[in-house]
């Protein structure tokens, strides 16, 4: 082979290896054509609306709303009559003029981009916008959604949402900057559900971000798909109801569906503003350094003494002990001498057995009950007989978390015996060294979902479903552990008797001693028991749970008022206008509901002002 | 010869290659910076525009190449504008205005024009005149130095301008000394030694030293006429040469030689079994084996000096380039963008592209420099592999074409220049599409007649008219 055609030989081999190459990467080769796409060709995100949520009745609590965000394009702005501008958005002209100067200043780091300028601008300056947007060149406006809550009702429930943080978006990776996110309640722990899936338009771009057109006509833009709706258990009017009667008052409703678990009203007083739940950003300032702390949701999450509808589970603790016969009767002095002390109690007949000793809540004895379960010889120890006892009302829900779909529920406190024995040294206790977790109070904490729950308990004549906030829907499967019967400790046999002393203390005839017969509603067959928890911080707190109806009860509930003194006078109220107006859609107690409503007792409640920032 | 041209003689295939190589050239630069605003070819305060202009001046210019320029005076004359263009590449190192780091511009008012891209055109010529003397032997000391003369000359001042991808073009003419008797043995141990150059660095300078170590030895083995002794002896020390790196993990030994290279150690273990072999085979008188054991002991040196080479003499740039193309260091923001960019916008146009301006990598400014130095992406992207194809093909007919004309031809200036212009366009269309597609380190050299600029377009028209006006002259 003579030289020349070596040569030839050599270039055609040069020329396969660069069309062998040429075919790995045109061909073979799928990557470089996926990171041209990204490179290429701009995706403009389409938002989807979010889920609404609706009431048990299927009305919306939670819906939509469309507001802009009026965006920027600095590269693109030209000279524009700001105080024109500025009256259409309520804007200060000193502001929009230093955030321009700025832009102008980092005019190369933003090059092309398009950045907001101003968010959640209403529908109305959007038109007056709009009508006038040729004379502002570089600005645009985009649509998004927005909460909007046609109840005035259940602002601390459903929780608001909020543009997802940076620790947020590390966390989850589908999330981009600028998208809203459930930050509380409801919005929150169905964020899944609810958000819906996020869509695009593809645009052609250049490498300085300068967009050039739709791509292909939008034929592979993708549509936003719309969150799926979620239906609460709540009763919307039931709840719009509650918050109305709980204004100016400090404290929490809970009603519950005994038959289901479902949660039908859920009131933490004082809430938030509903107003201004939907641009939570604005007022979050506000709201966090208000005295009455509106976004701590006491339902779920206050600790406090149960009072003396605690009597309830100590009776029938010792009726499963056997160590209480129900028609035993206590001697009660107006009160329950120990040592040298004295447990005090109102004046009322005695002796009592223990129905009576509900309908007029006796102390001493429930003193004695208490006395009996702890030092019943059955067991070695004062250790071992309060352990279990506490498993005992553990099994009622209590100082633990009932495991509600609710994201801020908290247990409240049960001590365990070596609480005890750290205090007075091991087993050198005794049931007097405890006395007052007798009536309900003491060491104990209780949320008011843990009484509502006692409540559909005792309704339920010794099981409860865990309380729950969102019905199973076609869109949501809940957990079957919300189907689940919870059985307590406690024999159902024994709650007859128990029932029956409630049933009492609201329909026994005024004089009869009961303790809130002023509640009894005719032919609703209210049971309650009252309660006045004492608080080291002012006035007592007012304790109300009652069902109704006795049989085939449809609604459980808890009323619990920080420092407005007897369950009688504000709980007990509050909770059978409550019942009545669920039971029945009416109110025959006028007189009584306006008294509430124009009640307050938020002045009683001593506030640790804070002084505002700056 | 003379100045009266014979139309037929001339290669008219070549004139339509160059033709089509031109219109092409001018509709992806076009393509390649369209802006809507702009949209006429003939916009001159475009490129697409200003090319328009190139190309017509280079027609002009070629025509008088063709029919106006006694073809005689090439050689004649070669001697004088060799010297000239050598005296401009000298000046422009201290006139020169510098672009990208490089002083290698002489910037006349609104024209730019490069002394290193004519150079191109002068030594071929002149080195096509020292060859074809009727005394020269290029194998007498006298031919080397010369030729080495008039090659190495404008290389250095073209390196000392910074422009060392104009430089590395000059290694295109070791094919014109290949052809004119140098031995191939040369070129062998030129692509032997890329190869061990990029082994060392991207893998290991002792998988390198195993590689020599089996080819000398199957080598030595022919020379010696024993295969089968010398293959065994070889599989046995390159099986020790691989074991090497496990002496690190022995606890005792380990210890010793932490501080030793291995590739230090595998030089205690070749270097005296090589001579041991050689003086064996210099007992039995075998031909050839001073040569091979040269070849052996330069190929062992090159390994160890790759290491010096690219630390010392390289430049930053260029040795990020090196490194990006060996998979070293990834930089896909830095020095891997180009070509990581240029790859994207040829993969993305897959097997049929996506259609004339619809590109949208290199229309968008994702590639740098796409109308100059990469206009090859655009034709990837827009013409896809079939338009890639194509154009290498043409480039291969082109090139070879003109290697068969020179063949062809009776007067050895011509033969000799014709090998010199195919070689640079050679070395400039390899360079150019295996720096877009990643298979050589980026050097910014243009790809002749496609890319954008009149400096260049003019310089590859008149190298490649000179030789289709010599060659017309048939024998003469």
């Amino acid at each position: 082979m003579n030289k020349k055609n070596i040569l030839i030989v050599g270039l055609l081999i040069v020329g396969l290896i660069l069309i062998i190459q040429l075919f790995n990467l045109q061909i073979l080769n799928e990557e470089y054509k996926i990171t041209a796409d990204n490179n290429a060709y701009k995706y403009v995100t389409r938002y989807p609306a979010r889920g609404l949520i609706l009431d048990r009745n299927n009305n919306i609590l939670v819906g939509n709303k469309t507001t802009y965000d009026i965006m920027i394009t600095p590269a693109e702005v030209k000279k524009f009559d700001t105080l024109d501008f500025c009256r259409i958005f309520n804007l200060d002209t000193a502001d929009v003029k230093q955030k321009l100067k700025d832009y102008r200043k980092n005019r190369r780091k933003i090059g092309f981009q398009t950045i907001t300028f101003i968010k959640l601008v209403s529908s109305e300056e959007y038109s007056v916008f709009a009508e006038k947007a040729y004379r502002f060149p570089g600005f645009s406006a985009i649509p998004r959604t927005s909460r909007s809550y046609p109840f005035n009702a259940g602002a601390n429930l459903f929780g608001y949402i909020a543009e997802a943080d940076t620790a947020y978006l590390r966390k989850s990776s589908s999330y981009k900057r600028g998208d809203y996110v459930g930050v509380t309640g409801l919005e929150y722990s169905y964020e899944h559900l609810l958000k819906g899936e996020k869509g695009y338009n593809i645009y052609l771009r250049d490498v300085h971000n300068r967009v050039h057109s739709s791509f292909a006509e939008g034929e592979y833009d993708v549509d936003a798909v719309p969150g799926l709706d979620i239906i609460s258990t709540i009763d919307g009017n039931l709840q719009q109801y509650g918050e109305l009667l709980m204004t100016n008052k400090v404290g929490s409703i809970v009603a519950l569906e005994p038959s289901t678990g479902e949660i039908l009203t859920l009131v933490s007083s004082p809430g938030i503003n509903i107003d201004k739940l939907a641009n939570i950003n604005k007022y979050y300032q506000e709201i966090l350094t208000d005295p009455y702390k509106p976004m701590f949701n006491r339902a779920v999450m206050s600790p406090y003494p149960p009072g003396s509808v605690f009597k309830l589970v100590n009776g029938l603790i010792g009726l499963q002990e056997g160590v209480l016969i129900p028609d035993t009767k206590y001697p009660c002095s107006n009160g329950f001498p120990y040592g040298n002390r004295k447990l005090g109690c109102h004046a009322h007949p005695s002796p009592l057995d223990l129905t009576h000793s509900i309908m007029m809540s006796c102390n001493a004895y429930y003193c004695y009950v208490f006395k009996n379960i702890l030092d019943n010889k059955k067991y070695k120890n004062i250790s071992e007989s309060y352990d279990h006892w506490r498993e005992m009302v553990m099994s009622f829900g209590f100082g633990r978390k009932l495991g509600t779909d609710f994201p801020s529920e908290l247990s409240g406190s049960l001590p365990t015996s070596s609480y005890y024995n750290r205090i007075h040294g091991f087993n050198r206790w005794k049931a007097l060294s405890v006395i007052s977790l007798s009536i309900g109070q003491g060491e104990l904490g209780t949320t008011p979902l843990h009484l509502a729950n006692l409540a559909a308990t005792i309704a339920n004549r010794g099981f409860y479903y865990i309380p729950h906030l969102v019905k199973a829907s076609e869109n949501n499967q809940i957990d079957p552990k919300y189907k689940e019967k919870q059985f307590t400790l406690v024999d159902t046999t024994h709650f007859s008797k128990v029932v029956e002393g409630m049933w009492l203390a609201v329909n026994s005839p005024p004089g009869s001693g009961a303790t809130a017969s002023r509640s009894a509603v005719k032919g609703l067959d209210i049971c309650g028991k009252t309660g006045t928890a004492q608080n080291p911080h002012g006035k007592d707190n007012s304790v109300f749970i009652c069902f109704a109806p006795k049989d085939n009860p449809k609604i459980a509930i808890a009323v619990y008022l920080e420092n407005a003194g007897f369950g009688a006078t504000w709980a007990a109220p509050i909770a059978t206008l409550m019942v009545e107006k669920y039971l029945t859609g009416e109110i025959t107690r006028e007189d009584l509901e306006t008294r509430i409503m124009d009640g307050n007792t938020m002045i009683n409640v001593p506030v640790k002002r804070k002084v505002n920032g700056k | 010869m003379g100045s009266k041209i014979d139309i037929r003689n001339i290669d008219w295939l070549l004139v339509v290659c160059y033709l089509l190589l031109v219109f092409i050239g001018w509709m992806n630069i076009y393509s390649a910076v369209y802006t809507e605003e702009n949209p006429s070819i003939f916009d001159t305060t475009q490129r697409y525009g200003m090319q328009f202009i190139w190309i017509v001046s280079s027609m002009v210019i070629s025509i008088f190449i063709l029919f106006v320029i006694n073809a005689r005076s090439y050689s004649v004359l070669s001697f004088i504008i060799y010297m000239f263009v050598t005296l401009l590449l000298f000046l422009v190192i201290f006139l020169g205005k510098e672009v990208n780091g490089s002083k290698s511009w002489f910037a006349l008012g609104p024209i730019s024009f490069q002394p290193a891209e004519v150079s191109k055109i002068s030594t071929s010529l002149f080195l096509s005149y020292i060859m074809s003397k009727f005394s020269f032997k290029l194998k007498s000391l006298n031919g080397v130095l010369s030729t080495a003369l008039v090659l190495v000359i404008p290389m250095l001042l073209i390196i000392l301008e910074k422009e060392t991808g104009s430089a590395l073009v000059y290694c295109g003419f070791l094919f014109v000394l290949y052809r004119e008797g140098m031995t191939g043995a040369f070129l062998l141990f030129g692509i032997f030694a890329i190869l061990l150059f990029v082994v060392t660095l991207a893998i290991s300078p002792l998988v390198s030293i195993i590689i020599i170590t089996l080819l000398f030895g199957v080598m030595g083995g022919i020379l010696n006429r024993n295969l089968i002794f010398y293959s065994a002896v070889t599989i046995l020390l390159c099986v020790i040469l691989a074991l090497l790196p496990q002496l690190y993990n022995i606890h005792f030994i380990g210890e010793n030689i932490a501080n030793l290279d291995v590739e230090y150690l595998a030089l205690i273990i070749i270097i005296p079994s090589s001579i041991f072999l050689l003086i064996k085979s210099l007992k039995r008188r075998v031909q050839n084996i001073k040569f091979l054991y040269l070849s052996f002991l330069c190929s062992v040196f090159l390994v160890f000096s790759v290491e010096f080479f690219f630390q010392n003499v390289l430049q930053p740039h260029q040795k990020a380039r090196i490194e990006n193309l060996l998979g070293i260091q990834e930089d896909l923001k830095g020095a891997g963008y180009n070509v990581h960019q240029s790859k994207i916008a040829i993969g993305s146009g897959g097997f049929f592209g996506k259609g004339f301006l619809e590109g949208t990598q290199t229309k968008y400014n994702f590639v740098p420099e796409q109308s100059t130095d990469f206009i090859f992406c655009t034709i990837g992207e827009e013409w896809g592999f079939m338009g890639s194809v194509f154009i290498i093909m043409l480039y291969v007919f082109l090139i070879s074409r003109i290697l068969i004309l020179a063949e062809r031809h009776k007067e050895k200036f011509v033969r000799i220049y014709g090998y010199c212009v195919a070689s640079c366009f050679f070395m400039h269309v390899f360079i150019n599409i295996g720096m877009t597609i990643g298979v050589v380190p980026v050097i910014g050299i243009p790809l002749p007649f496609l890319s954008y600029g009149g400096s260049s377009l003019w310089s590859f028209t008149i190298l490649l008219f000179i030789f289709l006006r010599l060659e017309a002259d048939k024998g003469r």
